[in-house]
């Protein structure tokens, strides 16, 4: 008991950062599904496109001389804008290739799940050839941005607890993150915009009769939920320094288990929910096996999330934000 | 109206087939020479690609350097590459074709021990030889077929090695072990902890990590509570060099130790500075440290534009193992083409061949008699690292 | 003109019995002297497409298709050196098809997304795989193992069972959510399912954790042993032909009634009478069967089996078969497994190779990081894409029964006239 009370301090630390990426990925689905109700399994390859583009930015911004002594923030900001912009740019052009033709014909809601599987294929592999190509290698290594450690002196003031040690990225990934996130809520809730893209996800049809044009909406939405999710990539980057292009699919299926977990279609949902699991994820990597005695180790980190998951649905099957829908017959 | 509804559907397939219309054939003549092709099977998309691509690009510069001997004798030789995509099925799959293909005489492949296992059954059945750069997994061999090799060192050798140098000569009492769940990373923890155990360590913790992830930080600060003299990791460099640095971020600095799988130019790309006092083994000696390394890591360079890969030396020693064995094959039969069978019992036959990254004896199971283990460690942030000991198998 | 003389065609049953057995003879002859052939193969198969179009008595079709995959392709194909490599394509598509099948049954017909459905797969490989190898000897306390080659017969229906256990324990938390929190918990299962087999070897050792079981022990058929795929490719056909007349027989049945209604409006369909939970779970353990059953097949088949098999990406795959075949309708199940797998197994790796051929000679020439062998994923998804967009409702749409409406206003008023002039006879129907 004593070793998981000690841990606990850097396991908040961790579980934050993490959390924090999935919490803005998790948007990007929750806000594509609240309008669309489709699953947009090609959004975690955004988020990869999103890392890749911003290692690209950094890499060209160091090869021009006078730009390589520019100071890190500023490099930083032109990351992030440049990635978020392209991506947010994809998203929509995506929707009108892959889902928007299928939309017009009125078909099925499900097939769009295959258009999004193929081009999350298409996406992964784009990429790898693009990335083999400039660098020789695909899986890309950056330098480190903001490399000044820190530590949290929380043994000479609790002494049941370990120090917790971190690096500026975390607290810079905090920043833009909780930035990022309440823009976006204010966006949503007070801006005419957001009230547009909260009206189509209500009801489709009659806000397309208040003159509300659902599709400049739809496409308004991907934009913003695959710009967060390209500017997430730039945030991982900065953190974990090692992107490659398959880190979208095991980040996509988290993602999405968290937006169901805050409740699908609901943003702060998704942004509770990402930041639960990167703390449960994190809680659990660290302890189960002390737990358990050894008998299972961190490699069910995932079981224990997804059974934590599964209990959640089976008590309040709506996540944990969702409003309980009463349906009509 | 059916019927003009499948149009589309059937253009796509007619320009599938179409497409493929060339391929049908295998085998016949080029400029008079005989074509005899080499098979590599690796994974060449997916997570694993670089090293997959490594091999495969090893294996063709062994070709290449080998063509004009073996235009003399009236063949040419041809690399046919496969994508295993690191999975059973696809693997065992293109297994079938390759052996339906009569003019594949030998395989070079697979870089995962549990792709490399289903897979050598067809080979098996159909008498044709593999040679495995790179599955360490003691199954692989221990099933005793008789076309299945390897260059590289088993797991239960590997591991070992690595506990040995780590506490007899690191004098490292309490090590901390984490591993991928996969075939090979499992093999060798498990085989480095049941040493370390019997030399008289204290194993403090053994953990399992998702391959494909970049945040390790749960296992690491398990890792830092539990203050240990020296992480072992066993898995590949894209986990492993995160691991590493990630340590360093939470301040520890105690030695890390890997396998093979750590023995890359990327793991220094990933981990940067953090890289220092990291050991690793591995079977592959200095390649710069000879002549011919050395012309082989230019020539790698010159072909590929890219830096060559522990992986790429396996590659190429087997793809050359192969072609010793072929052409040994041609030898006996008389300048004629060999069968398959006579092939793969040449290639089980060598015991005196001395490559690029190692020398090659068969041993009756398959493995590699002269399979040394190297011990390196990374003083600088650079690539290779410095050799620290080798050790021969007992 | 010529439209007309095609309506002619399409409509002249004797025109069209002669079109197809021709197609057929000279199909099959072309792979029988093209034996290596990968088109002669895939336009002898098409025919299978064909015969599904022609306007003929369902159970000759049946038996003529029947006659083609069970007699014609295995001895057209026999003659090259790529037998054994068609047929391990052939042992793979009726795997996957029956699978697809069973998904089909709980996606398509009861509307429950399920996103683990490769975790049935995975219990019934592991079932064969821990009985047929020495695996069991390491944690059972009785019993000698391997099971005899003999003994692999039982071990198709007991995997069937266990997988359908699996999915009435998938089916209980099931009960409550809906939707798309279904497809993730379904997700989750798949994983969780997935993840213990990984680890189950330690502390006591039952799959052998991520090493994975070699040396399963091949089937026997009374005393002779079963190893290429020629050979399994029968076992596969008998259960997928099983798979095949549950399906059928399952859609107009009661259940299958029920099932839909379920999926088109759950409360109707209970305000109507419709134990929800038994359905749905039904439709789970049905489902799970199928792919239980060919999971045992599969373990015997690759002799090996690890975790790595069973992804969360596999469950996508077999999702992306029923959706893209068109969900519900089961002639489109098959066609969208059979083309997945025909695809990603045959047609892309020998495209590749190929290509790669090509520029190896210097027809083309390709930069390495573009190199052909790498692409197949790539030209996989765009084909995804394609086959979406053209054909939204599945390759093969589902169709509801056809109801003839002027005769079943005939027949209504053949009964109300019955009913005028007798009405007292209504009682004794």
């Amino acid at each position: 008991m004593s070793q998981i009370i000690q841990l606990l301090p850097q396991v908040l630390v961790d579980g934050l950062t993490l959390g924090f990426v999935y919490a803005v990925v998790a948007i990007g689905y929750t806000m594509v599904y609240g309008i669309l109700e489709l699953i947009n399994f090609a959004h975690g390859d955004i988020f990869m496109t999103g890392s890749f583009v911003g290692a690209g930015v950094l890499f060209t911004v160091m090869s021009m001389g006078f730009m390589s002594s520019a100071p890190t923030m500023v490099l930083f900001m032109i990351m992030i804008l440049v990635a978020a912009l392209i991506t947010g740019v994809m998203g929509v052009g995506i929707e009108r290739v892959a889902y928007r033709p299928l939309r017009k014909r009125n078909a099925p809601k499900l097939i769009a799940l295959i258009t999004s599987i193929g081009i999350s294929f298409i996406l992964e592999d784009a990429v790898r050839f693009i990335a083999d190509w400039t660098t020789g290698n695909y899986i890309i290594t950056t330098r480190p941005l903001f490399q000044h450690k820190f530590t949290i002196d929380f043994h000479s003031v609790f002494p049941f607890f370990n120090n917790a040690t971190f690096q500026g990225s975390f607290l810079v990934v905090s920043i833009v993150t909780i930035i990022m996130l309440i823009s976006l809520d204010l966006f949503v809730s007070k801006t005419k915009w957001g009230i547009a893209m909260r009206a189509v996800a209500q009801d489709r049809e009659t806000a397309s009769l208040m003159s509300i044009n659902v599709n400049r909406v739809i496409s308004v939405t991907f934009f913003i939920g695959s710009a967060l999710g390209g500017a997430t990539g730039v945030l991982f980057l900065i953190q974990y320094g090692t992107v490659d292009p398959y880190i979208g699919f095991i980040l996509g299926i988290k993602a999405f288990t968290a937006a169901v977990l805050g409740g699908i279609g609901n943003i702060r949902g998704a942004m509770f929910g990402g930041i639960l699991l990167g703390l449960l994820e994190m809680f659990a990597a660290a302890n189960l096996s002390t737990i358990t005695h050894g008998a299972m180790g961190s490699e069910y980190k995932d079981v224990f999330a997804f059974i934590i998951l599964i209990l959640v649905l089976i008590f309040k099957p709506e996540g944990l934000f969702g409003k309980a829908t009463i349906e009509k017959v | 109206m059916r019927l003009k509804r499948m149009i589309p559907l059937l253009a796509i397939l007619a320009l599938a087939v179409g497409l493929i219309a060339g391929c049908g054939k295998s085998g016949g003549s080029a400029g008079g020479l005989k074509v005899i092709k080499i098979a590599t099977q690796s994974p060449l998309s997916g997570g694993s690609a670089t090293l997959g691509e490594a091999i495969k690009n090893g294996a063709q510069l062994a070709l290449d350097d080998q063509q004009k001997a073996f235009n003399k004798k009236g063949y040419k030789l041809v690399l046919s590459p496969y994508d295993d995509m690191g999975d059973p099925k696809k693997g065992v799959s293109n297994a079938q074709a390759i052996s339906a293909d009569n003019a594949v005489l030998a395989v070079v492949g697979h870089l995962n021990s549990g792709v490399a296992i289903p897979s050598s059954q067809v080979y098996q059945k159909n008498n044709l030889s593999m040679v495995s750069p790179a599955a360490t997994a003691t199954a692989v061999t221990d099933r005793e077929l008789s076309t299945v090799n390897r260059v590289c060192a088993r797991d239960d050798f590997q591991g070992p090695a690595g506990a040995n140098y780590a506490i007899k000569t690191l004098g490292v009492k309490k090590i901390f072990i984490i591993q991928d769940k996969t075939p090979y990373g499992s093999g060798l923890a498990a085989a480095f902890r049941d040493e370390a155990k019997k030399l008289g360590a204290t194993i403090l913790g053994y953990e399992g990590i998702t391959v494909g992830e970049k945040d390790f930080s749960g296992v690491v600060s398990k890792a830092a509570a539990a203050k240990p003299d020296l992480i072992y990791f066993g898995g590949v460099y894209a986990e492993g060099a995160l691991i590493v640095k990630q340590a360093r971020a939470q301040g520890l600095t105690i030695p890390v130790m890997g396998g093979d799988g750590m023995d890359s130019s990327t793991s220094v790309q990933i981990a940067g500075s953090g890289i220092k006092g990291v050991y690793y083994s591995t079977v592959v000696g200095d390649v710069t440290k000879t002549e011919k390394g050395r012309k082989f890591a230019a020539a790698y360079k010159a072909k590929f534009k890219k830096n060559v890969e522990g992986y790429s030396a396996y590659g190429y020693d087997s793809a050359a193992v192969l072609l010793e064995g072929i052409s040994k094959a041609i030898d006996k039969n008389g300048g004629k083409l060999p069968t398959r069978q006579a092939v793969a019992t040449a290639v089980r036959g060598i015991q005196d061949y001395d490559g690029i990254a190692t020398k090659v004896a068969f041993d009756g199971k398959g493995d590699n008699k002269f399979a040394k283990i190297y011990i390196y460690k990374f003083d600088k942030a650079v690539y290779p690292a410095t050799e620290q000991t080798e050790i021969t198998k007992k | 003109m010529i439209k007309n003389a095609f309506h002619k065609f399409a409509d002249s049953t004797k025109a069209q019995i002669i079109f197809f057995a021709a197609y057929v003879l000279i199909t099959a002859f072309g792979l029988f002297l093209l034996s290596d052939s990968v088109i002669a193969f895939l336009v002898l198969l098409l025919s299978i497409l064909i015969l599904y179009y022609l306007k003929l008595n369902v159970r000759i079709k049946w038996a003529l298709g029947l006659l083609i995959i069970a007699v014609l392709v295995p001895f057209a194909a026999s003659q090259g050196s790529s037998y054994q490599s068609f047929m391990d394509v052939g042992t793979l598509v009726l795997i996957y098809v029956a699978m697809a099948l069973g998904l089909n049954i709980v996606v398509g017909f009861a509307g429950l997304l399920d996103l683990g459905f490769i975790a049935f797969f995975a219990v019934g490989a592991y079932t064969y795989g821990i009985f047929g190898s020495t695996q069991a000897n390491k944690f059972m306390p009785f019993g000698h193992f391997p099971v005899p080659g003999d003994a692999f017969w039982l071990f198709i229906p007991i995997g069937a069972i266990i997988a359908a256990v699996f999915g009435i324990l998938l089916g209980i938390p099931v009960l409550r959510v809906r939707g798309d929190y279904l497809a993730i918990v379904t997700l989750g299962f798949g994983e969780i399912i997935r993840i213990v087999f990984n680890n189950m070897d330690h502390p006591i050792n039952i799959t052998n954790g991520s090493m994975g079981i070699p040396s399963i022990e091949p089937p026997s058929f009374f005393g002779i042993p079963i190893g290429q795929p020629s050979q399994f490719y029968y076992i596969a056909l008998v259960i997928f032909m099983l798979a095949i007349y549950v399906a059928t027989r399952l859609e107009h049945s009661k259940l299958g009634r029920a099932w839909k209604a379920v999926r088109d409006n759950e409360i109707a369909a209970q305000a109507s009478g419709i134990p929800l939970v038994k359905t749905k779970l039904a439709a789970f353990a049905i489902g799970a069967s199928f792919s239980g059953m060919m999971g045992s097949v599969f373990a015997a088949k690759q002799m090996y089996i690890d975790a790595s098999s069973f992804t969360y990406l596999e469950s996508t795959i077999v999702l992306v078969m029923v959706i893209l075949g068109g969900m519900g309708s089961i002639p489109g199940v098959i066609l969208g497994a059979a083309v997945v797998i025909i695809l990603n197994n045959q047609v892309l790796t020998s495209l590749s190779t190929w290509l790669t051929q090509l520029s190896a000679s210097g027809v083309v020439s390709v930069p390495d990081a573009l190199s052909p062998a790498k692409m197949q994923r790539f030209i996989f998804g765009i084909l995804l894409v394609v086959f979406a967009l053209y054909r939204t409702k599945g390759l093969i749409p589902y169709k509801n029964k056809k109801v003839d409406a002027a005769h079943l206003k005939a027949e209504a008023a053949v009964k109300t006239s019955q009913y005028e002039e007798h009405p007292e006879a209504e009682g004794t129907h």
